[in-house]
């Protein structure tokens, strides 16, 4: 077995003396896509944000790569090639969709895409490009996200409830681009409450409950009711 | 463990120990002038007023987020307020300290209809250039002095009281008397119905509006009732000084950056902070006032490494250390004595 | 024509207010922070200037290629070593801190260069005047005025059509996702102080050609700049230039009214415009 992209081991977090997670572990392969499900404060987004450096960890609970980045900042996080679409989409509103763009390669990173791949993938963006990018609608501010973190050419890329207040007919289309944004070996961890849309794309699945890995499993073979089980911890 | 065995209070033992202390210490302070030599009695009365000022400043800062740079504003106009009143309408000094304060309130009432348009940071500056309109505007005065000041006439200062020995007892009990006035209005206050509402607006002001507490109202009355004070302490000090100038009265080292560092470097936010953060710099000064602007320097210094490395000040540090407070504002959970069982 | 001369003094005038109230501006639409010691910071300027073209015998204005790096350079150090620890959601710690180094810098000043009031020396620059309409204009004020146009409109550029100006905004909207994007916002921050204190260097040496100094001056330099950037309008650079031009006039009509009321009437024409637009003359339009 390959070494894994990243490995998350006894993965603790606290919010002063709140602590929301306990002890995760979690590891993704290269080319990987990994499901993250779980209830709301099950402790998802704390662990997005203790992967990409926004919450600080102890030491050698996050691995990439073979190297500890439990207590780097989320820059220095970026660009060693992690790259997230954060919750609630989160575009700088005083930059236009071209300049939001523009700074998600700021870290420099080699790679397939440019602002060119990203205007294909999403040909609206290029119409779009001058305007605020508070002006857009929430589906096009979706794709702007996605192409600001793939921008940055990441390895591994984290979707924080990229389908969280979309209309389904859009978040079906952000569904079906997913294939063609996840491949040439980047890895993907996509975290949601829809469950039926992580798993018809993902390969493994984790679900949290109350900050613990209630679940672990292949995305194809885990029951309905091992999932319930997990996710809402009834018996 | 029974529920039964505990109870919800403000007091504690370190508190009836400490109230006792404290009445003593207010009894020698009070014959001071009976044992204290004529500097000491000086030096005593002017940390009284720093103390007054630095207890009125953190009322603002530290519980209302009104944090002011232009205290010297209402500092100024009450010592000229003193002088005008007594030169020119005849008042005995004391009532025309009393009626400084009302003065100082009225004009801070127009002031903060113009500065609570400023947030924040905009609002300390706003402070500011009011203190510079007030130094201004009494520079422009030319029966106070104009730019040059006065002095109080002679038959002023010895209708306070005939011998000098009599005025200097009288002007240090003023100046005790503001102190203990200021720091237990500011004290009986906090433990209100409006000083919750204060405290309730420092820690979340977003959640305080939606409990129904009037912001805006809450902060207007801090800031008129501090204006009112602090004229009367300004008048306090001008009767100390005896000579009143526009760069003097509105001086924004004398009258607001040692009052911030006091309470800075005391502890912001409480009410035994402004206390140990005068009796702090008074020890400061006397040791290091010999090196001239040096000892300002260290001052600067200090306060910026307090503020960063311990924000809450000597105070928070201690009580955090022993869990200790002396004027009580928080409840705790107390056991209950089980002498009965 | 003595009004219409005193209302183009107030206008050239108004264009060091804006050099005075450029670099307050920058740092509060990147970061939020309100620098209490800005005003010390231009006379920090103006002293630096007066050692260097004292100790090498350069023109002021020269002397400036060396005064702006190394306010630069101070300012950079100033944040990442000390301000950025500041900064966060409670108001006090910045406001007192800058407070603290004012003092700081007021006492350092005295200690090295004493009380006594300074000039440096611009040589025939401070006497030479053109005559344009009728109006004999000082070509100090003119240069001064079309230097804080140049000023203002290169950080105008820089904060919409570079990449620093990007990340700038980009931080200043949201610093954990733009930390996300790469960019170390106290980094970002450090460059953003770095470019208000060379802003500051330039507004300092001006001010040190034009008047005499000395380490007291700066709490009022602060509240010229201050008053600027609120007639103008918070986050509005072109506001802040007329803001500075407003405060400029007020001051030179109110100076031909009584000699005494000059600083009054600048700071009166502030407290209406405050009384009347809150916000300023031109805020800027927040979605």
């Amino acid at each position: 077995m390959p070494e894994p992209t990243l490995k998350i081991h006894g993965l603790n977090a606290h919010y002063g003396d709140f602590q929301a997670l306990y002890g995760v572990d979690m590891q993704v392969s290269q080319g990987e896509v990994l499901a993250i499900i779980g209830a709301n404060g099950a402790g998802k987004t704390t662990l997005m944000r203790s992967i990409t450096g926004l919450l600080s960890n102890g030491r050698g609970q996050v691995e990439y790569r073979g190297e500890d980045i439990s207590g780097l900042r989320a820059d220095q996080v970026a660009t060693r090639g992690l790259a997230m679409v954060p919750e609630g989409r989160q575009l700088f509103p005083s930059l236009s969709v071209r300049e939001n763009l523009m700074i998600g390669a700021q870290v420099g990173r080699k790679g397939p895409w440019n602002l060119k791949a990203v205007y294909d993938l999403f040909p609206i963006l290029e119409q779009r490009k001058d305007q605020a990018s508070t002006s857009l609608s929430g589906g096009q501010q979706q794709m702007v996200a996605i192409g600001r973190a793939l921008m940055a050419n990441p390895d591994l890329i984290l979707f924080d409830e990229i389908s969280l207040g979309l209309a389904p007919i859009i978040i079906k289309d952000i569904y079906d681009a997913l294939p063609g944004i996840i491949g040439e070996g980047m890895s993907a961890i996509i975290v949601e409450q829809d469950i039926s849309k992580a798993l018809s794309v993902s390969s493994r699945v984790y679900c949290l409950q109350e900050g613990r890995v209630s679940l672990e499993g292949d995305a194809n073979t885990v029951s309905r009711d091992d999932i319930s089980r997990a996710y809402f911890g009834i018996e | 463990m029974n529920i039964q065995d505990y109870t919800v209070t403000r007091t504690s033992n370190a508190i009836r120990v400490a109230a006792i202390l404290g009445f003593i210490v207010l009894v020698a302070l009070i014959a001071a002038p009976y044992w204290a030599g004529r500097a000491d009695l000086r030096l005593m009365g002017e940390l009284f007023l720093y103390l007054a000022l630095a207890s009125l400043w953190n009322l603002m800062a530290g519980y209302a987020g009104l944090v002011s740079v232009g205290q010297q504003a209402f500092v100024g106009f009450g010592g000229y307020m003193l002088f005008a009143l007594t030169m020119f309408a005849g008042l005995h000094p004391i009532p025309a300290i009393g009626t400084a304060g009302l003065l100082g309130a009225l004009i801070s009432v127009p002031v903060a209809f113009l500065i609570f348009r400023l947030r924040g940071a905009y609002f300390a500056i706003g402070t500011w250039v009011i203190a510079e309109v007030f130094r201004l505007s009494f520079a422009q005065i030319s029966s106070l002095g104009g730019g040059s000041g006065s002095s109080l006439p002679i038959a002023i200062v010895k209708s306070l009281a005939g011998s000098r020995g009599a005025r200097e007892s009288l002007s240090y009990w003023l100046a005790l008397g503001a102190a203990v006035l200021v720091v237990t209005s500011v004290y009986v206050f906090l433990r209100s119905r409006k000083g919750l509402a204060l405290t309730a607006i420092r820690d979340n002001e977003l959640a305080a509006g939606s409990l129904g507490i009037d912001i805006w109202r809450t902060k207007f009355v801090v800031y008129v009732v501090t204006s009112a004070l602090t004229a009367m302490i300004g008048a306090l000090i001008f009767l100390q000084k005896l000579r009143i100038s526009p760069d003097a009265a509105f001086s924004v080292n004398d009258w607001t950056a040692f009052v911030i560092f006091i309470v800075v470097i005391g502890g912001i936010g409480t009410i035994e902070g402004p206390i140990i953060g005068t009796l702090v710099f008074f020890a400061l000064r006397e040791t290091l006032a010999d090196l001239g602007t040096i000892y300002l320097l260290v001052l600067g210094v200090v306060a910026i490494v307090v503020m960063l490395k311990f924000p809450k000040g000597v105070w928070g540090f201690i009580r955090q250390r022993f869990d200790l407070q002396i004027f009580p504002l928080a409840y705790r959970v107390a056991r209950r004595d089980n002498k009965g069982a | 024509m003595d009004w219409l001369n005193a209302i183009v003094q107030g206008t050239l005038l108004g264009g060091l207010y804006a050099l005075f109230a450029a670099g307050l501006s920058l740092i509060f639409g990147v970061m939020r922070l309100v620098n209490i010691a800005h005003g010390d910071l231009i006379v920090l300027g103006a002293y630096l200037g007066l050692t260097v073209t004292t100790a090498t015998g350069l023109h002021p204005l020269l002397a400036l290629f060396l005064i702006v790096p190394a306010m630069g350079l101070i300012g950079y150090a100033l944040q990442r070593g000390m301000l950025n620890q500041t900064l966060g959601s409670d108001l006090l710690p910045p406001l007192l801190v800058t407070f603290g180094l004012s003092v700081i810098l007021q006492n350092g000043l005295l200690e090295l260069y004493t009380a006594d009031p300074q000039k440096l020396d611009a040589g025939s620059l401070e006497t030479a005047s053109v005559t344009v309409g009728g109006l004999s204009l000082g070509v100090l004020p003119v240069l001064t005025f079309f230097v804080a146009l140049a000023v203002i409109g290169g950080l105008q550029w820089m904060f919409y059509k570079t990449p620093l100006g990007r990340a700038f905004r980009a931080v200043s909207d949201n610093q954990d996702i733009a930390q996300l994007m790469g960019l170390n916002r106290r980094h970002i921050f450090g460059l953003a102080m770095a470019l208000a204190l060379g802003v500051t260097a330039i507004a300092g040496i001006l001010l040190g050609i034009r008047t005499s100094f000395d380490p007291s001056i700066g709490g009022g330099r602060l509240i010229f700049g201050f008053e600027a950037v609120i007639i103008g309008g918070l986050g509005n650079l072109w506001g802040t230039l007329v803001g500075g031009i407003i405060l400029g006039i007020a001051q030179t009509i109110g100076a031909k009214i009584d000699p005494g009321w000059q600083l009054l009437a600048g700071h009166i024409a502030f407290l209406v415009i405050l009384a009347v637009r809150p916000n300023g003359l031109f805020p800027r339009t927040t979605e």
